[in-house]
């Protein structure tokens, strides 16, 4: 035990240490290097063919068919499509989500609550294709059988499906957000005699109201960029409709559809996937600081 | 602070009638709540349900064995499910230690400065972008500019970036959860910093970390469309070349470059088509991919959830 | 407590108290409170008057603001909470079978150790009770609710000018002032009050104090405090908690000047607590 660490072992020791904590830092940095990967090949792309098309042109037209003979490159029929598809799921996910969290918040007791949150883990983990399946094989049949005239393909059981599939993100984030509320809050209502039901929706619900909004902005996120079950179920025709009955394309589902054909890489065709990926970026990209800037919000009120 | 007797009125009385309203409505709240709640493991049953309704005639030995066919009945999933494994493995063997070596860094290394909250908003960021858009980044920068073709190495890397946010993020969790206390205890016996965070952290975060690196590896099998993105074949009727060769040296990287197919990606193809019979073998392939990632899944929230039980610092 | 402490100085002499009403607006009767395996509260049985203030003082962790829920049943918002015994308000049991706490709980108001103001304007604040309980039919009779409690909490004047700005925005002695004012709104019968001054300044302390005297007139007023200057000054009645116990109770000038119990003389004279 006398023997202690020679002057060059000691200075070994201390390269070692530097060079791990580099090795590490370069980890970290990789994500910035992603990022950075990601805007820079979107953008340079894009550029490509934005030189071909107009940006007015991009963002006025109402036809997207890059692909036809005649082709026409009006980005509004696929982020129609894309908006639809996020506001049918936010219809299924707004209201159940945000009821489902204010009953785990507010209502269950500890072991409901404890044994509900692996389930919801669980159906996080559940591939995007096999909601897909779902949507095309069940959603729909099911819901021709009262939606007369309802095609196959739909934007409907699409948007349906992802609702579903957004839920435990938002009733989660959301869920959060209340239970971080000060338990004083609630005695307070308590104590006046309002029935948990009330302090819910009167008190907590209000004072967690920024983080529950985040919460939401996160779910739209997901939904805009949700690709597989709408490239299987909402058809993949661009369509500038705003009857989610019809069959549409998505952002997401043009992506696919043009990544499955043999593009040319290079063409005008190959450059359009990145200015609709670009697009979509910026589109979650934005939802995403919104969520951000509220759950700072949030943070500062308590 | 004047005149508070005579401004003391009637008693307000709170009506019965109206209580008992009130008690319905929150009774009523609680079932919708209880439905909202458990809709998803409704939903999560009828989908599995209906899988093996529609699928499980055709889950057999042959199934397993058979290549991708014209004829749905003589079609299989060896490709693609041996693409998903290869892929998953490197998938693995880059992201794994990527992330952990990440969430360290953020946790035991980095000052609190500038570039630290960049890396921070930026894995933030990362989480959120839409899987769709790698696929682009490595179609762009993997496929045609470094050339690593549609390969399963160029599918690897491109998950293996999907799923870093969630290993870092976890890897952060479960090291912050190791308490102060045991490094103080490392480093006062003369430690040095790498053999605190080699010897002592790390061994006691590793559960945690073993769950997001699980986590992120399910959804890492699950993920199609930016697999689709690169332009995987799906109709591949071969298997990559073998890892282990009969010469010198005997093991062989040449699958890596090899064109593949994965299993979402197989069922997708199999959806796709107009028939009932190739829906069958979607539902077939859907279900043994979601066996597989449920799998996975429960392996990680057991792993936490005992994890959680044992750590009682 | 440091050393012991002379309250004989605050107390007010019986005349300018005027006499105690002993007609017991609440009666209990061996309650125990056990949490979980915990017994936090033993047998405790007393009779607190109507319109005056009832003192509870004693140590920390003595049980004195576990009774003190008991008897709005806010005890029930903790699952291991279990309670024993008998709690009357005006000879009916608020633990009976088909007692609903909700009009239980308008009956008796809270005002709690911090100030819990809801995160929304001034007004709304007071108008919350009324809005639940659906007390006010018209918005001029609201307006009349919210403002009369703003009176009688003693706000009136200091919030008229900015009613919708967030009670948050308030002082602290203000903001507490405002939750009694939020619960005098709904009319309660009788007020608890869970040391409503310990997150306060003393001149804001001050202010509550004598907005409790004044409110006793009305009100039937139990509040808890660790502070014996604060009991001596404020209350008719004084109950002494050590350990989950009620020691001793009486005339708050009996029990600070001649206590029976030793543990009593204690606490007052700042031995133990």
């Amino acid at each position: 035990m006398a023997s202690r660490l020679t002057a060059t072992q000691r200075r070994w020791q201390r390269r070692r240490e530097r060079i791990m904590e580099g090795v590490l830092f370069l980890c970290a940095a990789s994500s910035v290097f992603v990022t950075i990967a990601i805007v820079v090949v979107l953008v340079w792309e894009s550029a490509a063919f934005f030189a071909h098309v107009p940006i007015a042109t991009f963002l006025t037209d109402t036809m997207w068919t890059p692909l036809f003979a005649d082709p026409r490159y009006g980005i509004l029929p696929l982020l129609c499509g894309t908006m639809l598809s996020t506001a049918v799921a936010l219809c299924v996910a707004g209201p159940l989500g945000l009821t489902a969290a204010i009953y785990l918040s507010e209502f269950a007791s500890a072991p409901v609550r404890e044994s509900t949150k692996p389930v919801l883990e669980l159906l996080s983990g559940v591939p995007t294709v096999v909601y897909g399946f779902f949507a095309l094989l069940v959603v729909t049949p099911f819901l021709q059988t009262f939606v007369p005239n309802l095609p196959g393909f739909n934007i409907l059981s699409a948007g349906i499906v992802i609702g579903i599939m957004i839920i435990p993100y938002v009733a989660s984030l959301s869920e959060d957000a209340m239970r971080a509320v000060p338990n004083a809050l609630r005695d307070g209502s308590l104590a006046l005699g309002a029935t948990r039901l009330e302090t819910a929706f009167k008190v907590v619900l209000p004072s967690a109201i920024s983080g529950v909004a985040a919460a939401f902005a996160l779910g739209i996120s997901r939904a805009v960029g949700e690709t597989m079950v709408v490239a299987i179920a909402a058809g993949q025709q661009p369509n500038l409709t705003f009857d989610p009955r019809e069959p549409a394309a998505t952002i997401t589902a043009y992506i696919v559809q043009v990544a499955l054909g043999d593009l040319p890489h290079g063409g005008i065709g190959y450059q359009s996937i990145f200015a609709a990926g670009l697009t979509l970026l910026l589109m979650t990209l934005s939802f995403n600081v919104f969520a951000f800037w509220l759950r700072a919000r949030f943070r500062e009120a308590y | 602070m004047t005149d508070v007797a005579h401004q003391h009125g009637p008693r307000r009385i709170v009506s019965e009638v109206q209580v008992l309203r009130r008690r319905r409505r929150e009774r009523i709240f609680v079932i919708f709540g209880l439905a909202s709640t458990l809709i998803g493991l409704l939903v999560l049953l009828a989908l599995l349900g209906n899988l093996v309704i529609d699928g499980v005639a055709r889950l057999d030995w042959n199934f397993l064995t058979n290549f991708p066919s014209r004829r749905a009945a003589q079609a299989g999933i060896l490709s693609a499910w041996v693409g998903s494994l290869l892929v998953i493995l490197v998938t693995a063997c880059i992201g794994a230690p990527l992330g952990v070596g990440a969430g360290i860094y953020l946790e035991e290394y980095s000052a609190r400065n500038w570039l630290t909250n960049i890396i921070e908003v930026n894995v933030a960021n990362l989480a959120a972008v839409p899987s769709i858009v790698y696929g682009l980044l490595a179609l762009g920068l993997f496929v045609y500019g470094f050339g690593t073709g549609r390969s399963i190495f160029t599918a690897g890397l491109t998950l293996a970036l999907l799923i870093l946010p969630i290993v870092i993020v976890a890897t952060r969790e479960a090291i912050r959860s190791v308490p102060q206390t045991i490094r103080e205890a490392a480093l006062a016996i003369g430690a040095t910093k790498g053999q605190v965070t080699k010897d002592h952290v790390l061994p006691a975060a590793l559960p945690g970390v073993l769950t997001g690196v699980i986590i992120g590896l399910s959804r890492a099998l699950g993920e199609t469309a930016p697999l689709i993105t690169i332009g995987a074949l799906t109709f591949i009727a071969f298997l990559p070349a073998p890892p282990i060769t009969s010469e010198f040296p005997f093991v062989s990287f040449e699958w890596l470059f090899d064109g593949f197919t994965v299993l979402p990606i197989q069922a997708f193809n199999w959806i796709s088509r107009p028939g009932r019979d190739f829906h069958a073998n979607a539902a077939a392939a859907g279900l043994v991919l979601l066996i597989m990632t449920l799998a996975l899944n429960s392996i990680a929230i057991v792993l936490r959830y005992r994890l959680r039980k044992r750590l009682q610092w | 407590m440091p050393g012991a402490i002379d309250v004989s100085s605050v107390l007010r002499s019986g005349a300018e108290v005027g006499p105690v009403s002993m007609r017991p607006k609440i009666v209990t009767r061996d309650v125990n409170v056990f949490y979980g395996e915990k017994r936090a509260l033993n047998d405790v049985s007393i009779d607190i008057p109507e319109r005056a203030v009832t003192a509870f003082i004693g140590p920390s962790g003595c049980g004195k603001s576990t009774f003190l829920r008991c008897i709005n049943r806010m005890n029930d918002t903790i699952p291991t909470a279990r309670i024993t015994g008998r709690i009357e308000i005006d000879g009916e049991n608020i633990y009976a079978k088909d007692v609903d706490v909700v009009p239980l709980r308008a009956r008796i108001g809270m005002v709690f150790q911090k100030p819990n103001p809801f995160a929304k304007s001034a007004y709304e604040n007071v108008a919350y009770g009324p809005r639940i309980h659906g007390l006010a039919r018209t918005r001029a009779e609201l307006d009349e609710i919210v403002e009369s409690s703003l009176r009688k909490a003693g706000l009136w004047d200091e919030v008229k000018d900015r009613l919708q700005q967030p009670g948050t925005s308030l002082s602290g002695g203000q903001q507490q002032r405002l939750c009694i004012a939020r619960a005098v709104a709904v009319s309660p019968e009788v007020i608890l009050m869970d040391e409503p001054c310990s997150a306060l300044d003393p001149i804001a302390t001050a202010r509550i104090e004598e907005l409790i005297d004044e409110l006793r007139q009305n009100y039937t007023i139990v509040i808890v405090t660790h502070s014996m200057q604060q009991a001596a000054r404020v209350s008719q009645r004084t109950a002494f908690f050590h350990l989950g116990n009620l020691v001793e109770q009486g005339p708050t000038e009996e029990i600070f000047t001649t206590p029976s119990d030793p543990r009593t003389q204690n606490y007052i004279t700042g031995r133990i607590g």
